[in-house]
């Protein structure tokens, strides 16, 4: 995995509540046995005007103007802004590998969902959740200012605006860790291969019928 | 010391190692696979040299990409078909315990899971699908995850995870007469909104639950997700173990007298205490439909399709006003005068022989209106197809006008051929009525079985208790 420590990038706002997985990736990009080739289908519905099947290339679409990632103030953008329970409905990595390879590293909402929380971290994305006032606050600035970026600080669980205001995150412990190391959960967890064994010898004893 | 939830006890037993921090390694009993989210995993096992855990574990079957078309012989979409053919391919290379095309038993992995006794109370349960709360039913521990974690549990049996603060959701009281499981999860929602589960495992405890059959429960814990949290789950009575005796996977003879004394206890003490309790009242709950983009925009049908002039919020009133636009609909239009395009009675949702019969119940001897372009009705399995037709349901059905199909996810999410077109309105009895949902530029709302039986034949909403 990815590892992710401090990120100076500029912001896209995405100004809706309940952005779900159908939206970030459409259910016919799921038809791939690949883990790449997501990025240039992220918001499909939104961000083309022509409906978008697998393969398609994309530089001929006719694009959404009205969409924020075809503004040219929001290109080269690698952080999201958004607002509640982003990431709803399916459990599709898709969206959080589309997220990853349109070049994002870093969402910031009110709150998100908590399947595509999870699935941020597998992929090295970094899922931030600030109070609703500070992301109005965040959403009004990227608004007023274009080339607007904000500096996000892992180690030091802060991000900080252009005027130099710096507001605090909450991150999980062993999250943090895997993600500054970059590594890989299932390396960490066969390191307790001797622990499995021993609860399911355990286990085998206890409820036999489940290893039928 | 307080008694624990279902929820404490079923987390207990699954752990097998803790860190003071929380961060635990909780063990995975059963792994559900399908073909969407599983090709990536497979390889990535593959590429790292590794083995699945316990095979014993997995069962697998195709359900997103199949087509649902009588009598089908081949997948038409060569995308969809290689991808259903990597699950083919993967099954055989591990020798998985594998439904493929052409098994009767095969059909959405959340509805033959619980059909073949996959899955029994006290497990723990994952598949990378976010459905999977369905299977919570059972009194077990059932959540969605991502194609990372199916690899985790491929290769570890197990997860890391955090526990969940726990929610009691209550409903008390008698569901009326046409108000179903469907309706009471709809209610639920439109409740606590779709992201009032959010960071909790749900537990659905009082009356009307317990009323509920296995189906109702399914149907319930299913929309867990809807909800925002990965699990719900509902205590085991005879109700489940009535439902699990004599699958085929289901323990017999001397275990099964051992695991029903084990599985009695799977329930929350008297004196459990949860972070959050939600009470409602079945009998004040109307047959539900949802009107907007979201399953938290609900109505009874009797309301009208809500103004967001009302709504104080402004993030609330812009996707309120963001969703009637995409709907198509006016502030304050009666539910009943939605014209509608397309029925799709169908999904791990409501595609188990009892949703069938409910809808059937409604058709027998009446006619799909003239203005429909389709009514489908894709049973969730090979089984419930088969079960469905020895009741002479497939020929109410057929001879009302609908579609009966082979089993599948079919238009719940449109990856196989069955899709709506943009603009129409499609009344479903599945889960999700996202934006492009079921075909881009779809109109889809949630109803029960029976009430999407009683739209079919009236071509909008009406109330399926006075129809």
């Amino acid at each position: 995995m990815k590892a992710f420590t401090r990120l100076d990038g500029l912001v896209a706002p995405l100004d809706r509540s309940n952005v779900d997985t159908d939206a970030i990736i459409p259910k016919q990009f799921l038809k791939s046995i690949q883990r790449t080739g997501f990025g240039r289908y992220l918001f499909d519905e939104w961000r083309y005007l022509d409906h978008g099947e697998p393969g398609m290339d994309c530089a001929e679409r006719p694009r959404n103007l009205d969409f924020p990632l075809n503004h040219p103030r929001y290109w080269q953008v690698s952080i999201l802004l958004a607002r509640e329970n982003f990431g709803c409905g399916s459990s599709r990595e898709h969206a959080v590998w589309a997220l990853d390879e349109y070049g994002f590293r870093c969402i910031i909402a009110p709150s998100f969902a908590d399947i595509f929380f999870t699935n941020c971290f597998k992929s090295g994305l970094l899922p931030i959740c600030l109070p609703i006032d500070v992301v109005d606050k965040l959403f009004r600035q990227v608004a007023a200012k274009p080339g607007y970026r904000l500096r996000v600080d892992l180690p030091a669980q802060t991000v900080t605006t252009p005027g130099g205001e710096a507001f605090g995150f909450e991150v999980d412990p062993f999250r943090k860790e895997c993600l500054l190391n970059g590594w890989d959960d299932i390396g960490l967890t066969l390191c307790h291969a001797d622990d499995i064994r021993a609860y399911e010898a355990r286990r085998r004893q206890e409820a036999p019928w489940l290893f039928a | 010391m307080a008694g624990k939830t279902l929820f404490d006890k079923l987390w207990d037993a699954h752990v097998v190692r803790g860190d003071p921090d929380g961060t635990t390694l909780l063990y995975i009993d059963r792994h559900l696979v399908h073909e969407v989210t599983s090709p990536q995993a497979f390889e990535a096992l593959r590429l790292a040299g590794r083995q699945p855990w316990r095979l014993n574990s997995i069962v697998a079957m195709p359900d997103h990409n199949t087509p649902t078309d009588p009598g089908f012989t081949t997948i038409a979409d060569p995308v969809s078909r290689l991808q259903v053919e990597t699950l083919d391919a993967n099954a055989r290379a591990l020798g998985l315990r594998y439904f493929p095309i052409g098994d009767a038993r095969r059909g959405i992995v959340h509805v033959v899971g619980p059909e073949q006794g996959a899955t029994l109370p006290g497990m723990t349960l994952v598949c990378g699908d976010s459905h999977t709360s369905t299977h919570g039913a059972f009194a077990a521990l059932a959540f969605g995850i991502g194609t990372s974690e199916v690899e985790h549990v491929l290769a570890t049996q197990c997860l890391i995870q955090k526990k969940a603060k726990a929610m009691l959701i209550q409903v008390d009281g008698q569901a009326g007469p046409g108000v179903t499981a469907k309706d009471l999860v709809l209610a639920i929602i439109g409740k606590i909104g779709t992201a009032g589960g959010t960071g909790y495992a749900l537990e659905f405890g009082g009356a009307a639950i317990r009323a509920l059959s296995m189906e109702g429960r399914m149907t319930v814990c299913n929309m867990a997700i809807e909800a925002g949290a990965r699990a719900g789950m509902v205590a085991v009575d005879d109700t489940t173990l009535d439902y699990v005796r004599d699958r085929p996977f289901s323990p017999q003879g001397v275990l099964w007298e051992q695991a029903v004394t084990a599985w009695r206890d799977l329930r929350s003490d008297d004196d459990a205490t949860f972070d959050r309790i939600v009470t409602l009242d079945a009998a004040t709950i109307k047959p539900q439909v949802t009107w907007g983009t979201s399953p938290e925009m609900v109505v009874a049908v009797d309301e009208r399709v809500p103004d967001p002039a009302r709504e104080p919020d402004p993030v609330k009133r812009a996707g309120m006003e963001q969703a009637l636009r995409y709907m198509g609909l006016r502030p304050n239009t009666p539910m009943t005068e939605i014209q509608l395009d397309r029925v799709f009675i169908g999904s791990c949702t409501n595609a188990r022989i009892e949703d069938l019969r409910a809808a059937a119940a409604v058709i027998q001897g009446r006619k799909v209106a003239a203005s429909l372009k389709q009514a489908l009705v894709v049973p969730g399995s090979g089984l419930v197809k088969q079960q469905a037709e020895a009741e002479g349901l497939d020929r109410i059905f057929t001879a009302a006008g609908f579609e009966w199909r082979e089993p599948g996810c079919s238009m719940c999410l449109a990856m196989n051929a069955d899709r709506l077109l943009p603009g129409e309105h499609c009344a479903s009895t599945s889960n999700r009525n996202f934006e492009g949902r079921q075909g881009a530029g779809g109109r889809s709302h949630l109803v029960s079985p029976a009430m999407a039986a009683a739209a079919a034949l009236a071509g909008h909403f009406v109330d399926v208790r006075t129809f």
